[in-house]
């Protein structure tokens, strides 16, 4: 343990310089979707829903309703975009991955610190989010900055299978499928934007599946104050579920590339 | 003599799988304290493989292998703590600029802040990159890029530094750059383990090699003692006219084949291998042969590679 953080803390220049490199070239293209989202869906079709009733939604504007989903498809997207070229770059194209082995530095060590960077990407981008919802009108309450947490963890549920899935591919064109089949259906069908008891049972029963899911039900129940205890004990159990196992399927993969 | 030595790469019987296909089958070596010690093969000879397993970063599949005295599979950080590793494809982040790359790297060995850009300036220095430091990696000549990986691998100042093909790809004004910068580090008494296919190479740095073929060691020695025992002093080759056929070599190398030790016959010229050149070639006049052309020079590595390895082409 004492070790994975040393070699944590050798990486941290690297990764600083990453994201000083980076942080403006991805600050439009992290915000400009959701913000899209947020006015037309929220604002535009808001308006015509809230002018309907919103007792289905629990009583909120639909704004104050699809925001906490809004917030963890955002986590979600970004974290998946950032365990995939990234990770093959590093492990195919650049090869950095590969100076990085040929240290102290364990394969572990640098999952660990792909992981961290990309937790720290989604908060960051998150926080900025978050205020932008809130000066909107979008939070119901100040409880709905503990989505925060959540998000994150959404993000890394999402990110450490991405990353293991990443690092077995020979080249990017299984990257594509990971967008279409993965990201764009979750962020559709998890909730964000319709309660998904909406949806034929079956579709139903695959959005529980998707992490999505949990995170946008758990962040609408911090930011609406819905909150039900066993219910969050399991939206947070099954994240960190997605979350440990793909850590230890990314360190396989990543062992499997870097030492043969 | 064996008792002062220390060596610092130990190798015996040492294998390599991926699969079904043994890459190394079973070498042994060592590697002396302050040598520079080189790795020549065909592609597929098992040099890779071998270089990868020194470097800490390949589990071995048999034999016995201790780097620095450590075993790898249980001290590999440690042991990689003290190696510097010169890839054979430039691993750089090319984002970053050229300082960036060194005092990043000099990081994940624990550096300090300070003791990273303090090496990093000396080994941009060291490898005439000074001008470029703030640079992107990305603008930089293939050459520059070796460079810089060299460089790289310096930064922990290692004891053991490892060379996969260090010149490959490169001008030969880049090649003798670097073959300097690899001679003073050898004289500042780091141990160097280079690969390379290039015959001049090897004779230029190393103070003993072994070619490998196959997954196996076919000779080691220095230079000159692989020189002395695989070849001759020297070559004579003769050229004839484009009227004789390949068919008429056969018969003009019988004719000839008393004057050498050893002769070669090859689709465009005969090599006679014998330690007076000059004498072959007026012992060749004398029996009324008259070649087009006539070379006598010295034996070299690439003559003891060739007669080890074959001249087939092994892709």
């Amino acid at each position: 343990m004492s070790v994975a953080l040393e070699n944590g803390r050798r990486q941290y220049d690297y990764w600083l310089t990453v994201y000083k490199r980076t942080w403006k070239g991805t600050l439009i293209s992290s915000f400009l979707l959701p913000m899209l989202y947020l006015a037309a869906m929220g604002i535009g079709l808001g308006s015509f829903v809230d002018s309907k009733g919103t007792d289905a939604l629990g009583g909120v504007s639909y704004l104050q309703f699809i925001a906490p989903g809004l917030l963890a498809s955002t986590a979600l997207q970004i974290a998946v975009g950032e365990s995939t070229y990234p990770v093959l770059s590093g492990l195919k194209w650049q090869k950095f991955y590969h100076s990085m082995i040929a240290t102290p530095l364990r394969p572990a060590d640098v999952v660990y610190g792909q992981l961290t960077f990309i937790a720290f990407r989604v908060a960051t981008t998150c926080v900025v989010f978050l205020g932008i919802i809130a000066l909107f009108g979008g939070l119901h309450s100040p409880l709905g900055l503990l989505a925060l947490p959540v998000v994150v963890l959404v993000g890394m549920a999402a990110a450490a299978p991405v990353v293991a899935f990443a690092s077995g591919l020979e080249n990017d064109s299984g990257l594509a499928m990971v967008f279409r089949f993965g990201v764009v259906p979750a962020f559709l069908f998890s909730g964000a934007f319709f309660p998904v008891s909406q949806l034929p049972n079956w579709i139903e029963w695959l959005a529980y599946l998707s992490p999505l899911w949990h995170g946008v039900q758990l962040s609408r129940d911090l930011s609406l104050g819905t909150l039900h205890p066993w219910l969050v004990l399991l939206n947070l159990a099954y994240l960190l579920a997605w979350f440990g196992i793909g850590t230890k399927l990314a360190i396989r993969g990543f062992t499997r590339k870097l030492i043969g | 003599m064996d008792e002062q030595r220390e060596s610092l790469v130990h190798v015996r019987g040492l294998k390599k799988s991926y699969g079904d296909f043994e890459a190394v089958r079973g070498i042994d070596l060592d590697v002396w304290k302050g040598e520079a010690f080189g790795f020549l093969g065909p592609n597929g000879a098992g040099k890779s493989s071998t270089m990868r397993m020194i470097g800490a970063v390949s589990p071995t599949s048999g034999g016995t292998l201790r780097i620095l005295g450590m075993d790898p599979a249980i001290e590999g950080p440690a042991i990689r703590a003290r190696l510097g590793v010169c890839p054979q494809d430039d691993t750089l982040d090319t984002e970053l600029s050229v300082r960036e790359n060194l005092t990043i790297y000099g990081r994940y060995f624990g550096l300090s802040r300070a003791e990273c850009r303090e090496r990093a300036d000396e080994l941009l220095e060291f490898v005439a990159l000074t001008e470029k430091a703030k640079v992107k990696v990305d603008e930089l000549s293939g050459g520059m890029k070796r460079r810089l990986t060299i460089a790289r691998s310096l930064v922990s100042k290692p004891d053991l530094l490892l060379l996969d093909e260090p010149t490959t790809g490169l001008d030969p004004q880049a090649r003798h750059l670097l073959w300097d910068k690899l001679f003073r580090l050898k004289q500042a008494g780091v141990t160097l383990i280079i690969t390379t296919h290039y015959m001049d190479e090897a004779e230029q740095l190393c103070d003993r090699l072994v070619v490998m073929d196959g997954g196996l060691i076919a000779a080691e020695g220095s230079p000159a003692e692989l020189i002395r025992d695989y070849s001759t002093r020297e070559v004579t080759e003769l050229r004839f006219g484009p009227e004789v056929m390949m068919s008429d070599h056969d018969a003009l190398a019988g004719k000839v084949s008393d004057l050498a030790q050893r002769i070669e016959v090859l689709p465009d010229r005969l090599l006679l291998y014998t330690d007076d050149g000059e004498r072959a070639v007026a012992a060749v006049h004398e029996r009324g042969l008259s070649p087009a052309a006539v070379l006598v020079r010295r034996s070299t590595l690439e003559d003891v590679f060739l007669r080890l390895t074959g001249r087939t082409l092994v892709d």
